[in-house]
Order: structure tokens, then C-alpha cells, then sequence
């Protein structure tokens, strides 16, 4: 009915779901324990950041000569580190904003995950520019606030103060995109919820969702005009970060392709980073059926067309610094003097990772496999950070003055600090899994009936669509209906459905006030509050004792209330039950 | 005015698109449509009008436009015009080149953040603020249409059973 697609289009949800069964796959995480391996790895990650707050809170105390830089090369890991993790953030953006101005409905499995990925990987660029001051106490001297110094403002000419508010203006419009999108996610899990505080929580932070016909209308506005605003924003974010080096005057660094170049690098390898945190957790968190081969060849090949954008500009950077007839550009960066000076390996490292490996994503066996795309994405995250490395790093250590030549060489506070940010970076992304619903349901119900596996299947194949039987419509009049008439009109034999109600107790175990606590039977689907009196009438007011159904109860009950019959059978009450008892 | 309302609950977005239609036809006002995602066509089904939220956050852009051209030809060139690194700090237009990447932040950051404000304040969703969804399965996978009881409440009451409605329920307003 109206969602026609075109049968060329892969299934981009498997498993024969339902609406129902995404809210159970999307809920699970969050209202399962966490096992193990999600205990080591958090473990690992945790030591990680503690190490990197050890190493931070060593730079401040001692001073930035901790580090290995020196008085040529005054950028070097920092600052490479800081444009890495802005470079990841961007490829959530462009998942959540640039895709759904496309409409392709791909990125709907793994549009949160992406943008929890931006939000975390620019807390962590965020905290470079901060350590790396010299004095980070007066670091807010570098907003334009009104002040006693006859009010000293900032010098708005400088890309480091563009970067403030780029940065800033990012990572907020990030966050309110993300949450805005999580409100109804958020709302699901408070409807599920079956732990006062869990329930307390998630009411919290879904903000009194109700899902209304028009919140919902607003709710696309919005999404709609955020992705337009976001859109830009990613490109003009990264333009500002490349800016840092493009309007200096040092050669390698003062050129007019930076601005899409690192846009393009920031996509590539931000891509990476998805596919490397994605592949592990569609596994962990079982959601093979909304991560698919579809997803993953559809990410490569966004990775191979800005993989290739990069090598272009490598290339084009290689060109203009011969064509240029510059002798200092002549052997910075890209040149052949970067090839075969003392970073020599830096610069292949970089070419073999970012525009040669990512080439094997040509051929379809290896962009649809899941193990191949993990190692080239390992590849690419390690490319791009050689990317930043050399272009900081190569340019500094050779200027236009022969005698400031020098080199550079990592303290372990530069390294430990890197770790820790890799380790801040997993602290938050493996808490964001078990906590936050990690596919955006509501969205992924959206396109169920034009891309779920099913329906893809019922469409080609109308003769297969199995006849729905129709059912009979319930209705309750509930309030109106005095409460004794409940209880007094369906009994016809009261001895016989004493007889009845007692058996089915038997089974089912009864329920003392005093000791046990009843609990709410409506979030069983299908049982509605008039049923739930019902139920009560019969002694049944725990999921304990409702989980314990099997087709001798479900007759019983069908024949206790005369009402429903076969309903709780066919909406498995027994089974709901046995998920809420925990 | 009867101080009923019907909810009756659908389990398809497909249904409950006709039966919107259907009730509509019939000259029953739809107070409320509860779904679990945006079921596409509906508000226009339902004779919602269009949200003006895109033409405040234009708006609100073109503010934030306005506040930072003031903002930083104030600093730049009316409180400090200072010379650094050789930039002509004579005017606005000389400097504006540099000024550019600070303004579309700016007109960015106000048109996003106060659109988001005013879509909250709008559709009243906040911190602490109770969902007054009617059924927790509307989050889930029910669609819930709340139809006010207007007139003849069985003939409504046999309309909605015929547009493929799971369950029909009578409650008094709240």
C-alpha cells in the first residue's frame, strides 16, 4: 500500500521484523545486563583515560615542555590529534544531516551511533585546544566577554578564535540534533521501562514525548531544517579547522586547497571510524539485521569516493608545488623531499594507507566483507592520523630558514595523552551503548514497509502474502461501566468458574499481598486496564504468574472472562511476561 | 458537548491513514493522533496545517546574521581599531573577508539553537515534563486515534469498527 520501491533495492532490514520486534531489539541493550566482555573492554578504556587524565594533569602542573615539542615545531601531536578526532566527528554529521537531505533511507540503522561517535570524538579534539595552552587558566580570555580591562576584547582575525566558534557552534548543534532525534527512542524505553528508576530517567530525558500528530510534523520540520543547517556547518567546521593552516605564510601549509581537501580527509576517514566501531557493535549488540552488508558496502563506497578526493588533492598538492616554481614548496609535504627525508615513512605510511589500500574497496567481494572492510578501515584511521602528522609535522621541520631546521619526537605525555583520549572516547561510546537506544527506532519503523526483507518479499510475490484473519474489534466501555458490573456480568456458574479460577491459580501460583507486589500487567500487549481488572478479579497480578501460561491457561482464562478468546494466546502474554519479570 | 472521547487503537500505519480519511469523511473532529513514528501523509489527512518553524528559524538566522555583524564591527573597528599583522581596520568591508567565518557561525548557532527552543516551547516538551500519551503502546506499535464523541456515540462507535480498528475504547475526558 503506497510504498512502492524499486525491486532492484536490497532489503536494508532483515529478519522478518515487525514494528514490535525493532522496539524489542533496540530495548534489549538497555534493559539487559551488560556481559563480560563489555566489562573488559570498559575496564581497558577506563585505565586508558586515566592515564590520559595522569598525563594532562602532568602537562598543566610541570608546563608544555613536558612534551616533545621544541621551538621550530610547536605544533605536533596536539594539534594532529585534535584535527583527527574533528575529522571523526564529521562523518556522523554527514550521516545524519547530508544523507537525509539525499533521503537515503541506509543511514536510518546508523545515523545514532554516528552522531554519538561526533559528539564523543569532538569532546575529545575539544580538549587539545585547552592543554595545549601554555596557561589553560586564562584560556577564557579568548571569548568576547565584557570585562574590567576596559573591556580587552579578542582579535577576530585569527583562525585559532574561529575555531572557538566553530567548534562550539559544532558540537552544540550536534548535541540538540542528536537529543531532539532520541526524544521518541527515549520514549520507548520509558513506556517499556519496568524499573521505577530506569522509568524515572528515561521520563527525564524524553522530555514528555507523546508522539502527537503534530510534535511529529514539527519533528521532521526540524530534523529537516537542522540537516540544512548541519550540512553546512560540517563543511564550514572543518574549512575553519584547515584554515589553522592555510592562511599561514609556511610553505606546505599556505594553500587554497585545504578547505575541501580536509573536508574530504574528515569524511574519509570519519567513515572509517564508523565502520570500525559499527562492525563490533552490530555484533555485541545483536543488531545484524538493521547493520547490514548493505550498509557496509554503502559506506565503503562513500569512503572510496572521498578516498579518492584525497588522493586527487595529494596530487594536485604534488603538482602545484613543482608547477609553482617555489623552491621552498619543492620539498615540503608532498613533494619528494617529504618522500625521502627524515619522515619518509611518515609520508608513505600515509600514501599506502590512504590512497592505496582503500583501492581494494574496487572490487565487490572485499567492500561487501565485513572482516576486510575492519582491517582497511584500521588502515584508513591510521592513514589520516599520519595525514595530519605529516602535514603539521614535515612542514614545521623544514621552513624557509635552513638553520631552524629540526625534528620531532613524541614524549610518552604526548603519546599518553593521545591514549587517553582513545580511552575517554570508548569510556563514553560503550556507556552510550548500553544506555541510549542505539538505532534511531523511530526512523527505522518508518521505512519498515518499503525496505524490510518481508515486505520486500510480499511485494514481488503478491500471491505469497498470507490472508490476515480479521479480528473481531474490542471495545471497552470502561469508565461508563460501573465496577461491580464487571464482576457481575460475566458470570454465568459461579461455582463452575470458582471451579475454573481455582485450577487456573493452581497453575499459575497465587498471590499473597502481604509478601509479593503486583505489578503493572498493562505493559503486557493486549492486556488493556479492563483486562487487567479482570485478571486481578482472578488472582493474577504478577508477570511471574502470567509467565507461567501455557495453552491449558490461555483456554482457561478465555473461558473464565468469556471475553478475547484466543487473544492472550496469540499476542503470548506468557512470553512478554517473562521479559518484564526481571 | 458529550465529554467523551473514543481512543481507538490501530496496529498498522496504513489503516489508520483510512481510517483518519474515514472518520474525516464522516464529519468527526480527530482531537489527537498518537503514533510510534512518523506515519507520512497523516497531518495532511488530518487537516493539520503546516509548520511555520522553517520561517522562524530563517529568522532567527538572519538575527544571528544581524547580531554579529554588529558584534564584530564593534570590536574590530568602533571600540579597538587596532593594527594586528598588517589587517586594515578601517572599516568594516576592508576586514570583512576575516569576519566571514565568525558571521555564518553565528548565523548557524542562532538559527539552529532557537528554532530547537522554539519547537520545545511549542509542542511543550522540556525536562520534568509528564508524556500524557493515553497508551504506553503508542511509543511501541500502536497507533492511537482519540476521536471525540459528538452525537450518537454506537454509530461512531460501529464507524470506527469498520475502518479496521484492534480496539475500541469509550473514556471520559480528562
Amino acid at each position: 500500500m503506497g510504498h512502492y520501491e524499486a525491486p532492484i533495492r536490497e532489503p536494508i532490514i532483515t529478519g522478518d521484523k515487525s514494528y514490535h520486534d525493532i522496539t524489542l531489539d533496540v530495548a534489549a541493550p538497555i534493559e539487559g545486563k551488560a556481559n563480560k566482555s563489555w566489562y573488559i573492554a570498559f575496564t581497558i578504556a577506563l585505565i586508558a583515560f586515566l592515564w590520559g587524565i595522569g598525563s594532562i594533569a602532568y602537562t598543566i602542573g610541570t608546563g608544555i615542555g613536558v612534551w616533545g615539542l621544541n621551538n621550530r615545531i610547536n605544533w605536533a601531536w596536539d594539534i594532529t590529534n585534535f584535527v583527527w578526532w574533528v575529522g571523526i566527528g564529521h562523518a556522523g554529521t554527514l550521516i545524519s544531516a547530508v544523507l537525509l537531505l539525499f533521503r537515503q533511507k541506509w543511514r536510518m540503522g546508523i545515523n545514532r551511533s554516528a552522531e554519538a561517535m561526533t559528539i564523543f570524538a569532538v569532546f575529545q579534539a575539544g580538549l587539545f585546544p585547552l592543554i595545549h595552552m601554555g596557561r589553560i587558566w586564562n584560556g577564557f580570555y579568548t571569548l568576547p566577554v565584557p570585562n574590567p580591562l576596559g573591556s580587552l576584547w579578542v582579535n577576530f582575525n585569527s583562525p585559532l578564535l574561529w575555531d572557538v566558534f566553530a567548534i562550539s557552534t559544532y558540537l552544540s548543534v550536534s548535541l540538540v540534533f542528536w537529543w531532539t532525534g532520541l526524544l521518541p527512542d527515549f520514549a520507548m524505553i520509558r513506556d517499556r521501562a519496568t524499573k521505577p528508576f530506569q522509568k524515572k530517567i528515561y521520563s527525564l530525558v524524553s522530555f514528555g514525548w507523546s508522539g502527537k500528530a503534530k510534535d511529529w510534523q514539527r519533528f521532521e520540520e526540524v530534523s529537516l531544517v537542522l540537516a540544512g543547517l548541519a550540512t553546512p556547518l560540517v563543511l564550514s567546521v572543518h574549512t575553519i579547522v584547515s584554515f589553522d593552516f592555510a592562511t599561514s605564510v609556511i610553505p606546505g601549509w599556505h594553500s587554497t586547497v585545504y578547505p575541501p581537501y580536509f573536508v574530504a580527509g574528515a569524511v574519509f576517514s570519519g567513515f572509517a571510524m564508523v565502520q570500525t566501531l559499527l562492525l563490533i557493535m552490530r555484533k555485541v549488540s545483536n543488531l545484524e539485521d538493521y547493520i547490514t552488508r548493505v550498509h557496509v558496502e554503502n559506506m565503503n563506497k562513500v569512503i572510496l569516493v572521498t578516498g579518492g578526493i584525497v588522493t586527487v588533492a595529494y596530487l594536485s598538492e604534488l603538482f602545484v608545488g613543482w608547477y609553482t616554481g617555489s623552491s621552498y614548496e619543492d620539498f615540503v609535504y608532498l613533494s619528494v623531499g617529504a618522500a625521502t627525508g627524515p619522515y619518509w615513512w611518515a609520508f608513505w605510511s600515509l600514501i599506502i594507507c590512504n590512497s592505496i589500500i582503500p583501492q581494494l574497496f574496487w572490487f565487490k567481494k572485499i567492500r561487501r566483507n565485513y572482516i576486510w572492510t575492519f582491517i582497511i578501515a584500521i588502515f584508513i584511521n591510521i592513514g589520516m592520523w599520519f595525514e595530519r602528522f605529516d602535514i603539521i609535522v614535515i612542514n614545521l621541520s623544514r621552513g624557509h630558514l635552513p638553520s631552524s631546521w629540526t625534528q620531532f619526537s613524541p614524549t610518552f605525555v604526548d603519546i599518553g595523552i593521545f591514549v587517553g583520549t582513545i580511552g575517554f572516547f570508548f569510556v563514553l561510546f560503550l556507556l552510550y551503548a548500553r544506555t541510549f537506544p542505539v538505532i534511531a527506532q523511530a526512523e527505522v519503523k518508518s521505512i519498515l514497509k518499503s525496505s524490510g526483507n518481508n515486505f520486500k518479499r510480499e511485494r514481488d510475490n503478491p500471491s505469497a502474502v498470507k490472508t490476515e484473519v480479521k479480528k473481531e474489534p474490542v471495545v471497552i466501555k470502561q469508565e461508563i461501566v460501573k465496577e461491580e458490573k464487571i464482576i457481575e456480568k460475566p458470570i454465568v456458574d459461579v461455582d463452575d468458574k470458582q471451579a475454573k479460577t481455582n485450577s487456573l491459580l493452581e497453575s499459575l501460583g497465587t498471590f499473597d499481598a502481604a509478601k509479593d507486589k503486583a505489578d503493572n500487567l498493562k505493559k503486557i500487549s493486549g492486556i488493556g486496564p479492563v483486562m487487567e481488572k479482570t485478571l486481578n478479579q482472578i488472582g493474577i497480578y504478577t508477570f511471574a504468574q502470567v509467565s507461567k501460561m501455557t495453552n491449558k491457561e490461555y483456554d482457561l482464562l478465555d473461558s473464565i472472562t468469556g471475553s478475547f478468546p484466543g487473544r492472550a494466546q496469540r499476542d503470548d502474554w506468557a512470553g512478554q511476561a517473562n521479559k518484564l519479570k526481571s | 458537548m458529550s465529554s467523551k472521547v473514543i481512543h481507538a487503537l490501530y496496529d498498522d500505519d496504513d489503516v489508520l491513514l483510512n481510517a483518519v480519511k474515514e472518520v474525516r469523511a464522516a464529519h468527526h473532529h480527530i482531537d489527537e493522533v498518537y503514533t510510534p513514528f512518523p506515519v507520512h501523509g497523516l497531518d495532511k489527512a488530518m487537516g493539520i496545517p503546516p509548520t511555520r518553524l522553517a520561517i522562524m528559524a530563517f529568522i532567527f538566522g538572519v538575527t544571528g546574521l544581524a547580531f554579529s555583524i554588529w558584534f564584530l564591527n564593534n570590536i574590530m573597528i568602533v571600540d579597538w581599531p587596532q593594527n594586528i599583522g598588517g589587517k586594515p581596520s578601517f572599516s568594516f568591508l576592508e576586514n570583512m573577508p576575516a569576519f566571514v567565518p565568525v558571521m555564518f557561525e553565528m548565523t548557524v548557532f542562532f538559527s539552529a539553537h532557537l528554532m530547537v527552543i522554539t519547537f520545545y516551547m511549542r509542542s511543550k516538551i522540556w525536562p520534568f515534563q509528564t508524556a500524557d500519551n493515553p497508551d504506553p503502546r503508542t511509543t511501541d506499535d500502536k497507533f492511537l486515534m482519540e476521536v471525540a464523541v459528538d452525537g450518537n456515540e454506537d454509530a461512531l462507535i460501529a464507524l470506527l469498527e469498520k475502518t479496521g480498528a484492534e480496539e475500541i475504547s469509550v473514556k471520559e475526558k480528562h
